[in-house]
């Protein structure tokens, strides 16, 4: 006997009961509207895709650069580009790539797919959340203004010193760099806070830590890689900016600092940062290989551990970019064994995928193809960093176009396929429509056919001695085939993800409609609709296995009594997942802008006066202040009366919670 | 498929051979495993496509599941000796690239890198023996050379594919690299590591001569400048002594004694000027004198206006500088 029957209650009060139940939980979570909603909205979903947009358009930003570089290197001896500009646009490139598009994209499908993996509502810091998007969308709003101004960093994007210092750097481009670094950071800090908290105190009932989606575990644990490895990063840019602007001296030899140190530094961040692009996209993959093998993924728990082995082996490597320092040779080699002993957990996590697909029945489409590219992609780019590993054998092909076709072939084959199957594979749910599968199995081609030929041959051209971050090569030097070749494929490339935006706007007015769970999947957020309400479900479900969907049984409970009339969510414990209270989470506020525009103020105008900082922790005091005691009605207010509200049922007796 | 001006594939010394035969040892074991995993991968795509049910599949045989985990198991067990066999021979070679340096006891070459030039100062224990060139190094072919490098101003990397790996040159930090020719021959060598505008044009030339080319070069190194036995030539010197030229360069045995650029004693006798960039030809030194920056832009050299005749001179001077 169910609980509403034991209630006696007809079907048709019931769904009348529901409907007034949606209707108030749409009142409560409605976002506010109009231009107002853009400063003030805290849903994490909205705030994902723009992140997610936002993203995608520095990635074509970035894009671009790549093909002037390639038009630039096409023939020997060019003069398409001026030396000066090539710098600024290989820097920009860099730096746009890693900071203002695969860290933030990696994180944005975290914001917006873990709550709705795991049953939340929302996630755990709202407003944290928004504050973080405003923050990177300036940070990379500076790089662009000052490349535009032509004051864009030319010093690479890892900006070393000497080099990057006052002394051979004069000017402000290398501060707009550490800046952008620092507010990127900022971002990104916020970003694994959020995930972290969202993922261990509110997930649904019955989902313990071991039942939690392998998509949600790669969160997991790149969020806790961010904590770890940002901090670094944030303190050789901030003590770069400081060299740069007050003299601290801390990276100048000639005054007892030390150049190496600010390499170490960097690296110790640069490094995990790879796995920190990387470790989402296994994520993807999981979900992907899972709903489109039509099995459970073989060896959960070696996953699992994979993913934290990876998380914590990704910090003992940084080293193997400094092979060719006088750092003894001792001590290197403890850093080859690392650098080969990561390619382990990764391959227990592709024998596994293989495994997987071994015994399912593929449904091949778009998402699996892009995943299959991972495979031939990504095998080849990892095999290359075994060989990279090496101390004596890097000495040869580090800093060469080898490495050029190294990092490629794992970034862009191990995150940007993932990257475009996962969003063939979800843009279903954001948009509630289907991308053509045709067009998808050309943007696959394309870009599949493309990228190998950009990248593969850049492994000869660093065998044959062709260095990195050269603007131009003599015509004696015989790498004029080869980069031709390289500029052909950049273009095919491009093709590619131009096919893709075109299929995306098609699918936003014409696609076909995709329903809750078009391919047939087994996590949480396949059972809510498509696009997801504000409050992202009615009612919070109890899992009752690792593949929610496909193991939840008939009549399988769900949570009931959370308020519909104010924000009210879920908090569980952290290993099994058992409720705990239920709680509040804030709602729309101005203040998380306003806080950006102070940390804004703070290292923007800190290029060029340290008294920003001064100016700068008064009003970020001012806004945070603000923030935490301001009108909570505003910001949390409950939904507005109405006559028809709902009135709780009650249950009988013999169903009422019970005293234990 | 090995050629071209600079391949580490084409090692002419046994420091470069050991990193050319570590190279092909993981060239071929990873080529191999590549190959493996794809089979397998296209196997797997093969049995899987012939079902085509939405059903998931959520339970499997006993016996399919222990196949499953030996095999994994197994694939990963053989990652990690083929990982151990590279650890251990990646490391032998290291050794065998660093050990006994001090013994080798062959010549010793200082090489500081500056933007974007190549310094070189060849050490004597003979003070009179030790002298400076720039951007084309001579050594003698068969005995190991051991580099002495440091960064003049940012960090530069020096690197001759040909015949070893690269070593950074770091301000404030010295780090030595040895390397060693087994035939005559020139060898190219470039700038690895990013140092600003023109590290692209930052390369420079390894000589390699049989022992009595390199002790008749050796000697002309030590020696002065040729003095100029032309009228044009001693116009020339008149013109490189009385215009900016003293500024940044020297020419040993005149009143020229400025480091800032490099050392001109014997720039005649070099193949090529701007690091290796131009061949030493009589219309690219004029050129380069008037508009360096038409080569390089953003090279430290300024823009000179001479006269026809002055600039004629002065590369007749500077050619004559055997």
């Amino acid at each position: 006997m169910s609980y509403y029957e034991a209630a006696q209650i007809t079907d048709e009060e019931l769904a009348a009961q529901m409907d007034r139940e949606r209707a108030e939980l749409e009142r409560t979570w409605a976002p506010p509207k109009g231009l107002r909603g853009w400063f003030t909205d805290t849903d994490h979903k909205k705030i994902a895709i723009r992140y997610i947009v936002t993203a995608f358009i520095f990635f074509v930003f970035g894009g671009i650069e790549a093909a002037l570089m390639r038009i630039q290197l096409a023939r020997p001896d060019s003069h398409f580009l001026n030396p000066d500009l090539y710098n600024q646009i290989f820097t920009t490139h860099g730096t746009t790539m890693m900071f203002l598009f695969a860290v933030p994209i990696m994180t944005a499908l975290g914001i917006y797919l873990v709550p709705l993996m795991i049953g939340a509502r929302d996630v755990a810091f709202p407003r944290l959340n928004l504050y973080g998007y405003f923050v990177y969308l300036i940070g990379g709003i500076l790089l662009y203004a000052g490349f535009l101004l032509n004051t864009g960093p030319d010093t690479g994007w890892f900006s070393y010193v000497p080099l990057a210092g006052p002394a051979f750097s004069p000017g402000k481009r290398v501060d707009i760099w550490a800046q952008m670094i620092t507010f990127t950071e900022i971002s990104a800090l916020a970003g694994a806070i959020i995930i972290i908290g969202t993922i261990f105190k509110m997930r649904a009932p019955g989902m313990t830590l071991n039942r939690l989606p392998l998509f949600v575990w790669a969160q997991l644990v790149t969020s806790f890689m961010i904590i770890f490895a940002m901090p670094a990063v944030m303190l050789a840019s901030s003590l770069l900016a400081s060299d740069r602007l007050i003299d601290t001296h801390f990276f100048n030899p000639a005054e007892g600092g030390d150049a190496i140190l600010y390499q170490h530094l960097f690296w110790f961040f640069g490094h995990p940062e790879v796995y920190i692009i990387f470790i989402p996209a296994l994520g993807f993959i999981s979900s992907i290989v899972a709903a489109f093998a039509r099995t459970k993924i073989f060896g959960y728990t070696a996953m699992v551990l994979s993913l934290i082995a990876t998380g914590f082996i990704g910090f003992g490597l940084w080293v193997h970019h400094m092979f060719a320092t006088p750092i003894p040779q001792m001590g290197q080699s403890f850093f080859t064994a690392a650098s080969m002993i990561i390619s382990i957990p990764t391959g227990v996590q592709i024998f596994c995928w293989i495994a997987t697909l071994w015994v399912g029945k593929l449904n091949i489409k778009t998402p699996l193809l892009f995943v299959l590219g991972f495979f031939a992609i990504f095998i080849l780019g990892g095999l290359t960093g075994v060989m990279l590993a090496s101390v004596p054998l890097d000495l040869q092909i580090h800093d060469t176009f080898f490495v050029v076709a190294h990092l490629h072939y794992v970034l862009i084959g191990g995150s940007v396929f993932p990257l475009f199957g996962a969003f063939y594979y979800w843009i279903p749910k954001w948009t509630g429509r289907m991308l053509s599968e045709r067009l998808g199995r050309w943007n696959f081609a394309l870009m599949f056919i493309g990228f190998n030929l950009v990248f593969f041959p850049m492994h000869q051209l660093g065998l044959n001695g062709m260095p990195r971050r050269v603007y131009t090569y003599l015509p004696e030097s015989g790498w004029g085939t080869l980069n031709l070749i390289a500029s052909i494929g950049a273009f095919i490339l491009a093709i590619g993800v131009l096919v893709f935006v075109i299929n995306f706007l098609w699918a936003r007015r014409a696609g076909a409609l995709a329903g809750d769970n078009p391919w047939a999947a087994d996590t949480l957020e396949w059972s809510t609709s498509s696009p997801p309400q504000s409050y992202n479900f009615h009612n919070i479900p109890v899992v009752q296995g690792r593949y929610a969907l496909w193991e939840a049984q008939p009549d399988a409970p769900v949570i009931r009594g959370l308020s519909t009339t104010k924000r009210e969510t879920l908090v569980t414990s952290v290993l099994d997942a058992e409720p705990e209270l239920r709680f509040d989470i804030p709602g729309p506020s101005i203040y998380p802008f306003l806080v950006a525009l102070a940390t804004a103020e703070t290292f923007i105008v800190g290029i060029f006066t340290p008294w920003a900082f001064l100016v700068g922790a008064i009003l970020t005091g001012a806004a945070l202040t603000a923030w935490f005691f301001g009108d909570p009605n505003y910001d949390n207010r409950p939904a507005r009366e109405t006559p028809e509200r709902s009135t709780p049922v009650s249950p009988p007796a013999e169903l009422q919670p019970k005293e234990i | 498929m090995t050629g071209g001006i600079q391949s580490a594939l084409n090692p002419a010394g046994p420091n470069a051979g050991s990193l050319a035969r570590l190279w092909w040892l993981m060239f071929y074991v990873n080529t191999a495993v590549y190959v493996l995993v794809m089979i397998a991968l296209v196997i797997a795509i093969r049995k899987g496509r012939r079902q085509s049910d939405l059903n998931p599949v959520l339970t499997l045989s006993a016996q399919t599941e222990t196949r499953r985990r030996n095999t994994v198991l197994s694939a990963v067990i053989v990652t990690t000796l083929v990982l151990f066999v590279f650890l251990i021979y990646s490391f032998s070679t290291g050794r065998s690239l660093t050990a006994d340096i001090g013994q080798k006891n062959g010549l010793s070459i200082e090489v500081t890198g500056r933007q974007w030039w190549w310094e070189v100062r060849y050490n004597d224990v003979d003070a009179s023996n030790i002298f400076t060139t720039a951007n084309e190094i001579h050594i003698p072919v068969g005995v190991p050379v051991l580099f002495t490098l440091q960064g003049g101003d940012v960090i530069h990397s020096f690197w001759v594919p040909n015949l070893a790996g690269k070593k950074d040159l770091i301000p404030g930090k010295i780090s030595t690299q040895w390397l060693q020719a087994d035939k005559p021959g020139v060898y190219r060598g470039q700038c690895a590591e990013y140092c600003g505008l023109q590290h692209a044009r930052m390369a420079f030339w390894i000589v390699a001569d049989t022992p009595e080319q390199f002790i008749a070069w050796r000697q002309n190194q030590t020696q002065s400048s040729v003095p100029p036995s032309t009228d044009s030539q001693r116009r020339g010197q008149q013109v490189f002594l009385s215009s900016t030229c003293v500024m940044c360069h020297t020419i040993n045995g005149t009143t020229a004694g400025s480091n800032f650029g490099p050392n001109l004693t014997h720039v005649g006798s070099r193949n090529t000027i701007a690091a290796a960039t131009l061949s030493n030809t009589r219309e690219h030194l004029a050129r380069w004198i008037v508009d360096s920056q038409q080569f390089k832009p953003g090279n430290k050299m300024p823009q000179n206006n001479l006269g026809q005749d002055d600039l004629n001179a002065l590369v007749d001077y500077l050619q004559s500088l055997k």
